[in-house]
């Protein structure tokens, strides 16, 4: 077994057992961590590997979340049918996007600025939908349960956080198998240079609908899991900004195109991020917005002195290629 | 017989005529360029043989097919390869990676890709710079690797925008050599449009001359060298003073 595989099966080992002994913090931070790690996974698809800017990701999460939360909660399907339906509804709006600025030949800011309208269109147009509660949220039924039913997604913290490990690790083997395939290629010319992928005979509206497609299935994922960890739902938070910015700052601090800068600066972002709110808190200073202070400084930093990300300078000096 | 065949080909651009009623041949197995001076409209028919542009009239076919106003990826696919005037590499991957994504047009399987890439940039030179990034190459590396990329795509016909512009003579005499090689050994039918006027006459066969937009002139490169119209294009009309 080569070195790094073996640190990524030795992390993977760790990951599996946390839950018996991490504390429920520690544990909600962990999952918070995977949560971030797969969102990015997910837009990286669109951004880091075919180019596509979206500013609107919190569109997929905020339409997996309510779409499978409001099967659930109104009609009684179960979140492993809804999945399905919020999969569907989140391909078809990332089809929509996609269809209208590669056919009309929208790119890169305008294409960005088109997937903000959409996210925040859909977000108010939420406040007007009263089957799913409107502006004063939809809401799941919380019982404490300390026994895993998985098939209702229903159970203690440690059955979530390895839901979420699966989710992360599935897109982690889905992104590191796309990125060796054929659509990897594809996807990486039409980020260089798309007249140049074009004249290679490469298909660039279909291969970047792709991508779209795919990311926002991808991310719709993470809405169902919002849902069911979260039980409760309001448009304002869900569709709102400042989420798709959240779920862009990991994979542009570790890397963006690369495929475990999502993970790296999801990481990095959360600890630091949480560990800051916490070591105030514990000095007792309760400073609202501190998070996002520093979620501002630490970007400033990388653009200054990493403009890659984390990742790459780091895995140079493992002696690593991507 | 003809490989390509343009017939009236016209196109405009805000009423700017930039190719005016253009018809030429390029022979199977041939060697063709296409010269004219600055603003002759030969980068705009590359354009439209290569699907970046849609004729206004006329008809463009590729061994009797009809490809005019097809879009470049399919036109790529019919078989024309096609260089960029200025070089458009993918920068951020490595000269390799950018001949793979070339050769996953004809190779479906990646490993396979991979092997023809290598075995193209070793003919063509690029051997030891194949893991390089492409960002990293100079102005004869990128011209070089623009070649790779388009015979990756197994072309039946190559198209050449300027690639030697901006090379040293004995770096244009190796392209040159690159170019009869690809021509003579492997049968590629290979049409340049080039300024530098020591390989267009070193390598075509057959010439065609454009000026403003139309054909002036078409034949071996004795003939056009000799042509009283592609002498007043290109060294102006005698006027007394």
């Amino acid at each position: 077994m080569s070195r790094p595989s073996l640190a990524l099966a030795l992390l993977g080992a760790l990951l599996l057992l946390l839950p018996a002994v991490a504390g429920p913090y520690l544990l909600s931070v962990a999952t918070l961590i995977l949560f971030f790690a797969y969102t990015g996974q997910a837009w990286n698809v669109m951004m880091g590997f075919a180019g596509q800017l979206s500013l609107g990701h919190a569109l997929y999460v905020g339409l997996g979340a309510y779409v499978s939360a409001g099967l659930f909660a109104r009609y009684g399907v179960g979140p492993w049918a809804g999945l399905w339906v919020a999969l569907a509804v989140c391909v078809a709006a990332g089809a929509i996007i996609g269809f209208l600025a590669f056919r009309f030949g929208i790119s890169g800011v305008y294409f960005a600025l088109l997937t903000i309208a959409f996210a925040e269109f859909t977000r108010i147009g939420f406040d007007h939908i009263a089957v799913l509660g409107g502006p004063g949220g939809l809401f799941l039924k919380v019982s404490q349960r300390e026994a895993w039913d998985l098939a209702n997604l229903r159970g203690p913290p440690a059955m979530f956080y390895y839901v979420m490990l699966a989710l992360a690790a599935g897109a982690l083997a889905l992104c590191g198998a796309l990125l060796r395939s054929r659509a990897g290629y594809y996807w990486q010319a039409i980020r260089e240079n798309e007249d140049a992928a074009q004249a290679l005979g490469i298909n660039t509206f279909r291969w970047k609908m792709a991508a779209v497609m795919l990311s926002a299935g991808m991310t719709s994922l993470a809405g169902v899991f919002f849902a069911f960890y979260y039980n409760n739902l309001f448009p304002e938070q869900v569709f709102h900004i400042s989420r798709s910015i959240e779920i862009i700052l990991g994979p542009i601090i570790g890397g963006v195109g690369t495929l475990f800068g999502p993970i790296l600066g999801a990481a990095a972002l959360t600890l630091l991020g949480d560990g800051i709110t916490e070591f105030l808190a514990a000095l007792g200073w309760e400073i609202p917005g501190v998070k996002q202070v520093f979620y501002g400084c630490v970007l400033l930093a990388v653009i200054m002195w990493l403009p890659h990300g984390i990742w790459p300078p780091l895995a140079k000096r493992l002696g690593l290629r991507r | 017989m003809s490989l390509l065949e343009v017939r009236g080909v016209s196109k405009s651009f805000r009423g700017l005529k930039a190719v005016a009623d253009a018809s030429f041949d390029v022979a199977q197995g041939g060697l063709h360029a296409l010269i004219g001076p600055n603003g002759a409209g030969k980068t705009t028919i590359f354009n439209l043989v290569a699907g970046v542009l849609a004729p206004d009239r006329g008809e463009i076919r590729l061994a009797g097919r009809r490809i005019d106003g097809r879009r470049p990826d399919q036109i790529c696919a019919a078989g024309i390869g096609r260089t960029f005037q200025i070089v458009k590499p993918f920068a951020g991957l490595s000269v390799l990676d950018n001949v793979v994504v070339g050769a996953l047009r004809p190779e479906r399987d990646v490993s396979a890709a991979k092997k023809r890439a290598a075995e193209i940039i070793e003919n063509l030179g690029l051997g030891a710079k194949r893991d390089l990034p492409a960002s990293s190459l100079t102005l004869p590396d990128r011209k070089r690797l623009e070649v790779a990329r388009a015979l990756a795509t197994r072309p039946k016909l190559l198209l050449l925008d300027e690639v030697m512009a901006g090379l040293r003579p004995t770096e244009c005499d190796q392209m040159v050599e690159v170019f009869r090689a690809l021509n003579r050994r492997d049968g590629l039918t290979i049409l340049l449009i080039e300024h530098v006027m020591r390989a267009v006459m070193a390598l075509a066969q057959r010439i065609v001359v454009l000026h403003h937009g139309e054909v002036i002139a078409r034949g071996t490169p004795e003939e056009v060298v000799r042509d009283p119209a592609v002498l007043q294009s290109y060294l102006g009309e005698e006027t007394e003073v």
